[in-house]
């Protein structure tokens, strides 16, 4: 695995930087010339990794929510979203479609998206001490279209 | 993000606008649901033509306005949904409990 290219930056936990950072990811993966559909599923898995981090992992208050990303093989973007939050009790649940600690307004969808977006995630979480979200996406790019 | 609702007897549509994310999702909910709250419709419509993104928020958005119309059996309608919108729609199974139509007529 060659990284060529990557970028680091922190962020609040507050949810009007949302649409930044996944605007950011989406920026940065740009050179990779993707179609109009994979900045799409880019846009929305790194919009629902960074929302668990607002709703899930600093639920009363204001933290740091840290988001690597890299170029990896020529073809490939790799997005970590990482918290210094709460962490997850059982991963496994968490990740099931529908499953929700919020109900209400929350759907429970956001690891489904983010799996059924990317080509692989990876989520490594301790209680306490926080949560990493890792995230790859091949891009076919424009010119194989 | 903004919202536009036209009501009309029985009848609530709202066209969104911009981006539905976690933080724009509260907004557009607390217009709906005031709509809802005057009107009681038979039937809500939210349009998505000029919806540019959305995440699974405006999934949980669809959902609890599907259970804000239950008591009195209101139903939805989500229409014009780009590709993207429709793929995290469909994910969600949502045509369990709203219609989905690409028409402006329905």
């Amino acid at each position: 695995m060659k990284i060529n290219n990557e970028f680091r930056m922190t962020i609040d936990s507050k949810s009007v930087n949302e649409s930044f950072a996944r605007a950011t990811v989406a920026a940065f993966a740009a050179q990779l010339d993707p179609t109009v559909d994979e900045i799409s599923d880019i846009k929305t898995a790194v919009s629902e990794a960074v929302t668990n981090c607002i709703v899930h992992a600093y639920p009363q208050s204001v933290g740091k929510i840290y988001i690597y990303a890299a170029i990896i093989d020529s073809d490939t973007v790799k997005v970590t979203v990482r918290d210094k939050g709460c962490g997850i009790i059982d991963i496994k649940q968490a990740m099931e479609p529908l499953f929700t600690t919020l109900g209400g307004e929350r759907a429970g969808l956001g690891f489904a998206v983010m799996e059924s977006f990317t080509d692989k995630v990876r989520v490594r979480s301790t209680v306490g001490k926080g949560t990493t979200v890792t995230m790859y996406k091949h891009i076919s790019g424009r010119s194989n279209e | 993000m903004s919202v536009e609702i036209i009501s009309t007897k029985d009848r609530v549509t709202a066209f969104l606008n911009g981006e539905i994310d976690h933080h724009t999702a509260a907004a557009i909910r607390e217009e709906i649901d005031k709509a809802i709250a005057v009107n009681k419709p038979k039937m809500l419509k939210l349009d998505y033509s000029a919806v540019t993104f959305m995440d699974s928020s405006g999934v949980g958005l669809v959902m609890g306005r599907y259970r804000a119309l239950q008591p009195y059996g209101g139903k939805i309608t989500v229409a014009n949904l780009s590709p993207s919108i429709y793929k995290v729609m469909r994910l969600a199974g949502i045509e369990k409990i709203a219609k989905i139509t690409q028409s402006d007529n329905d």
